[in-house]
């Protein structure tokens, strides 16, 4: 083992860890978008993609040959340079953020102190991927898309950093990997229920409405419907992406759903639990080889996490478009003061109440 | 340690060249984007000085938030090239002047940083002999100090930040008289006793509002 300690050693490693979780990543991406086009056609009683492949599994690598031969068109007053940047920023910052993710027990590419600030920066930052594309189109519309994210990227941030606080407040880390593994133990210890069994339990009033802001500001972050306002078709065509087609619109797209599978990731790992069962499991898995817990806990993240997703599908189907006015009151007027209220009283718990066994 | 060397001087160099893009961009929009990879290497810079915390504020607060807003009035403003060439010479005196100014301070305090190590947490009041801060993160050791010994400043900073806010509220805040607007807790309540009429009007007459 003294080669991969070494500076070589140790850089062939971490990129080999980098791309094993990218393709694993992208091959993710792919079957989800094809799985939310076939939960909003069920929704709408229709079939979905069934052509290509069995069941039309295949369908998002065709689409990706597709979009790879088109022609890449460059509208003459844009920005050119700038223009093809922010398709590049939006799917590097997407796929940068998988780099804190605490996948199973001891799977993390870089297991960092403030890893879930460095979520919440990398995830600020993706605003500049559209509003740089919205911008550079030179056109009406996508300018108009662009403004819309920006504020609207800005003001479920706020929120969605209150709620990261009261979850930092109930494990005492911004370590990904202790906040998961503080919620060992059984699912009446995960953080939506207090965070530690049935002595936090009078919590879960606070923690559960925490959860459904913090998915609801994931959807508005993501621009998700029903807050998708950027790229409201039936007012700016496509928003921010109508001047982009071929390879560069591909790429907004894939930072779009990665981003999305991170948001439902994170809402696991903050929320139910990450990596660990819904049972205590110290019994069962005491003499399992260490890969094969690993691997049992990956399970549990990809349940969770397709779970999250799936609710995430289901309300595109079935909730219709907010007015940009409502968006931002429910973001200023709602979800602030109450995340806001939320963190004094999960701080005021955390001081008063009894100290956790 | 060549890594590091490596690392520093890289995102040093990006830092520089982005600063000096900046002000020289012609393209205000450009002006910002430099502006913006400029704070992420200085963020970068604070990750290899151990602060990671620092870092990761810097990008949240900085490039995520208020360089956002700031790309989003340059964006709508209608910037006049030629004007903006105009006040260059006429301004140069005083922005150099401020800039040598910086760099003086800057020197000063890197010379004594240099020569006589830099103010660690034991040198404060709230220091209990040894280094109080061995084997704390730096999130923790941050925390200890900014919530102890510097609380009154901290809390001073914050009611500064806060009466900006209120005056920046005030400063903009305008009442226009007969503005319809929505009220939610009306239209939730809003049963269809309250929000129907039964009405029968006999044929050829209409019925009066």
């Amino acid at each position: 083992m003294t080669f991969w300690t070494t500076p070589i050693g140790w850089t062939l490693l971490t990129v080999g860890q980098i791309l094993l979780v990218t393709v694993v990543l992208l091959l993710t991406v792919a079957f989800l978008i094809y799985g939310d086009r076939k939960i909003f056609a069920g929704v709408q009683m229709r079939k979905g993609p069934n052509v290509v492949g069995p069941f039309g599994l295949l369908q998002s690598f065709a689409d990706l040959g597709k979009f790879l031969i088109k022609e890449l068109v460059v509208p003459a007053g844009a920005d050119k340079f700038v223009f093809l940047l922010a398709p590049l920023i939006s799917v590097t910052l997407a796929l940068g953020s998988w780099a804190a993710m605490p996948l199973a027990p001891g799977w993390v590419i870089s297991n960092i102190n403030v890893g879930i600030l460095y979520l919440f920066a990398v995830s600020s930052m993706g605003v500049y991927g559209i509003i740089m594309g919205g911008w550079a189109s030179n056109s009406k519309y996508p300018f108009l898309g662009a403004l819309r994210s920006a504020a609207q990227m800005v003001s479920y941030e706020v929120s969605i950093g209150f709620v990261i606080i009261t979850v930092v407040l109930l494990s005492g880390s911004l370590n990904l990997t202790t906040i998961t593994e503080k919620q060992a133990g059984g699912f009446w210890n995960w953080n939506i229920f207090g965070g530690a069994g049935l002595h936090n339990l009078p919590l879960a009033i606070v923690m559960i409405p925490m959860g459904v802001i913090f998915f609801i500001s994931g959807l508005a972050e993501t621009n998700r419907p029903p807050f998708d306002l950027p790229e409201a078709e039936s007012e700016l065509v496509a928003g921010y992406a109508i001047e982009y087609g071929s390879t560069p619109y591909m790429l907004f797209y894939l930072a779009e759903t990665a981003n999305i599978i991170l948001m439902s990731g994170l809402m696991a790992i903050l929320f139910l639990g990450g990596w660990q069962a819904p049972f205590p499991t110290a019994g069962l898995t005491a003499h399992w080889p260490l890969t094969l817990i690993s691997l049992f806990g990956l399970f549990w993240l990809v349940l969770k996490t397709f779970f999250v997703f799936f609710m995430n599908a289901m309300v595109r189907a079935v909730v219709p478009r907010y007015r940009y006015d409502q968006l931002m009151r429910l973001g200023w007027k709602v979800f602030l003061p109450t995340s806001l209220v939320a963190v004094a009283l999960v701080a005021g718990w955390r001081v008063y109440a009894p100290v956790i066994g | 340690m060549a890594l590091q060397a490596i690392a520093f001087y890289l995102m040093a160099a990006v830092t520089l060249a982005s600063a000096l893009a900046v002000v020289s961009a012609k393209n205000p929009v450009h002006s910002v984007l430099f502006l913006i990879a400029a704070f992420f290497s200085a963020a970068g810079l604070f990750v290899l000085l151990g602060a990671e915390f620092l870092a990761m504020l810097l990008v949240v607060v900085y490039v995520g938030a208020v360089a956002v807003l700031f790309l989003f009035v340059v964006m709508m403003l209608d910037v006049d090239f030629a004007q903006l060439r105009q006040g260059f010479v006429q301004y140069m005196p005083l922005g150099g002047l401020i800039a040598g100014g910086l760099a003086i301070e800057m020197i000063i305090v890197s010379t004594t940083v240099a020569t006589k190590g830099a103010a660690r947490l034991n040198d404060t009041p709230m220091a209990m002999g040894k280094d109080p801060t061995a084997g704390m993160s730096n999130i923790e050791a941050i925390g200890r100090v900014l919530y102890t010994h510097y609380v009154y400043f901290f809390q001073a900073a914050g009611m500064v930040l806060l009466v900006a806010m209120i005056g920046a509220i005030v400063l903009t805040l305008r009442h226009k008289p007969g503005v319809k607007r929505q009220i939610i807790m009306d239209q939730v309540l809003r049963t269809p006793k309250t929000g129907m009429r039964m009405v029968s009007p006999k044929p050829g007459e209409g019925i009066d509002a």
